[in-house]
């Protein structure tokens, strides 16, 4: 799943070396943390946050066959 | 990313000689040159040879299919990614095993994944494309959907003579229903509210 999200969010800024996603576990719940360059945020996000809706959409959609919800949070 | 510097007489040696180590023509590379090269006295005392250093130029649309893929594989193993380009449009044609996967509720996952390969396609290449992923010839069953949803719902408004509210849909499937009811006497259309919960309205007109 990380490998995933660094796959999707790499091409798509302009310092993909400083891509990285952080897995915490709770409860119910795995929450994904996408941390990227500062300079970068704005190109995941998008306008109207319509990019990161779209990553939260396919990223949730491969992530159904695990038991957990999953959330990404992007910072 | 493919590169190679290489050296000659004069740059245009260099250039020649790198192009045949990368198995590549000119039109397919981008050429930056480090040394100009001199001839010397005699073609004997200082003279330098000429170095260039060659880079293949990526295609744009090939490095598309290649993410849209590495992102598909996430679902089913065994995707095919399938490129088609018209004029400015691109399209991506995916086949494989769980395809509904992919495509999702109404299409969702399918969009998602369309707007974000039009956004990495945008940002590698100089021209823009308009990009269309399709799954195993869901856009057009869609479209198929959505013009008969569309003659349903416009008899209901002509019949309750009320308007009728359609859910949010993207820009495309809202064109669809438009230029659906367009010719059909007794109705209009039009969009209402801002995206992304934009959505259809028709209506009756009277006579």
């Amino acid at each position: 799943m990380e490998a995933l999200i660094t796959s999707i969010v790499a091409p798509l800024v302009d310092y993909p070396e400083d891509v990285h996603v952080e897995v915490k576990e709770e409860q119910n719940k795995l929450v994904f943390h996408l941390i990227v360059n500062e300079q970068d945020v704005g190109k995941v996000i998008g306008k109207n946050g319509r990019i990161a809706k779209s990553i939260r959409t396919i990223v949730y959609a491969a992530g159904t066959d695990t038991k957990k919800r999953i959330y990404l949070d992007i910072m | 990313m493919k590169q190679v510097t290489a050296s000659g007489q004069t740059v245009k040696d260099a250039v020649q000689s790198a192009l045949v180590q990368l198995n590549t023509s000119e039109d397919q590379v981008d050429i930056e040159v480090i040394e100009e090269g001199k001839k010397g006295m005699l073609g004997l005392f200082g003279s330098k040879r000429a170095i260039v250093k060659v880079t293949v130029k990526e295609n744009p649309i090939e490095q598309a299919a290649l993410y849209l893929k590495e992102i598909a594989q996430a679902f089913s193993a065994d995707v095919v990614v399938t490129t088609t380009l018209e004029n400015q449009s691109v399209t991506f044609e995916l086949s494989g095993e769980k395809i509904a996967m992919i495509i999702g509720k109404r299409g969702q996952t399918l969009n998602a994944l369309q707007h974000i390969v039009q956004v990495m396609l945008n940002r590698q290449s100089a021209i823009r494309y308009r990009v269309v992923v399709d799954a195993e010839e869901y856009r057009s069953r869609r479209k198929a959907t959505l013009e008969q949803l569309a003659t349903r719902l416009a008899d209901k408004a002509i019949k309750t003579k009320k308007s009728v509210t359609l859910e949010p849909m993207p820009s495309y499937e809202r064109k669809v229903i438009h230029s659906a009811l367009q010719q059909l006497p007794g109705v209009e259309t039009f969009s209402d509210g801002q995206e992304p919960n934009r959505h259809v309205v028709i209506k009756p007109v009277k006579k």
